[in-house]
């Protein structure tokens, strides 16, 4: 019963699948498929915090935390702009996210 | 080593359970606090990996600030859920075809993979080494020297987010009284106050 590496990368495997899967499953609904791309980041952070501990190297944890930050970043403008969009347009459905459609 | 496979395995099937719960639970408030939960044991899975820091700092990210801003945000706007599921069921077949394509290429290519032979003897030696007692302080030494650029930088990630933040949801309601207190200090005595002599028994 040991837990090696595999273990992991199947599981960091199998949740990025559910992320993109989430995003299908709630086309119309913007808030749902933020949290799903967090969990598709999370899952990459996942990989690289256990290849950092198998091989013994620190890197892999620098690179998650600039993961993080960039995902706390995003997840703030991506409401904020929703927010600002929800304000204007009373809703918040994917396809009336369209006026500037060429 | 039988405890740290158990502890593996509940880690793994309460994150991969609530994920699935974030995805398909109907009120996005559930949605939300099964990310939550999601984040929790993808914490415990570092602890379990003997990554510490990150691990707390992912509680304090992601719970305390990105989960929480979250759950403001769902209560905040007043929305129908229930009309933006409609139709949601059409999009499943394809959402299933691209997941089993993608999990497959995953599988495919973790299956057939291996490490070349210099990283293989690293992995071997990396695997008689114990862990670092004190993760967080040599995840600081190499941060701090090594990697001291990519941190700068992430702050101004942060901070560029932070403003572009404000400046986004920043209004301002025309025919709203605000206190001004430049024009409260600027008012003279002079400019609101008339003495007069007023000459008893005539009035102003």
């Amino acid at each position: 019963m040991e837990i090696g590496l595999a273990h992991f990368l199947t599981l960091a495997a199998i949740l990025f699948t559910i992320g993109v899967f989430g995003i299908f499953l709630n086309r119309k609904n913007v808030i749902v498929i933020l949290m799903s791309i967090e969990l598709m980041l999370l899952s990459v952070n996942i990989n690289f915090i256990a290849f950092s501990s198998y091989l013994g190297d620190l890197a892999g944890q620098v690179f998650t935390m600039f993961i993080l930050t960039v995902a706390a970043a995003e997840a703030a403008i991506g409401l904020a702009i929703l927010v600002v969009f929800f304000r204007t347009k009373g809703s918040i459905a994917v396809e009336d996210i369209s006026s500037m459609k060429g | 080593m039988v405890v740290q496979a158990l502890a593996f395995y509940l880690f793994a099937v309460v994150l991969v359970l609530s994920a699935l719960m974030v995805i398909t639970a109907r009120n996005p408030v559930h949605s939300v606090l099964f990310l939550i939960l999601a984040f929790f044991n993808a914490a415990g899975l570092f602890v379990l990996l003997g990554a510490e820091f990150i691990g707390m700092i992912l509680v304090i990210v992601y719970v305390g600030a990105v989960a929480v801003l979250f759950l403001f945000v769902v209560m905040m706007l007043d929305i129908n859920f229930s009309d933006l599921r409609k139709g949601a069921m059409q999009f499943v077949p394809i959402g299933l075809l691209i997941g089993g394509i993608l999990l497959f290429e995953l599988g495919t290519l973790y299956a057939t993979w291996q490490f070349a032979p210099a990283v293989q003897e690293k992995l071997a030696a990396a695997a008689s080494v114990a862990i670092e007692a004190d993760n967080t302080k040599a995840l600081g030494e190499i941060l701090y020297t090594k990697y001291f650029l990519p941190f700068q930088m992430a702050g101004m990630i942060l901070f560029v987010a932070m403003i572009g933040a404000i400046v986004l949801t920043l209004r301002h309601r025309p025919g709203v009284r605000r206190q001004k207190v430049s024009l409260q200090h600027a008012r003279r005595a002079e400019d609101v106050l008339e003495i007069q002599k007023v000459p008893s028994g005539t009035g102003v």
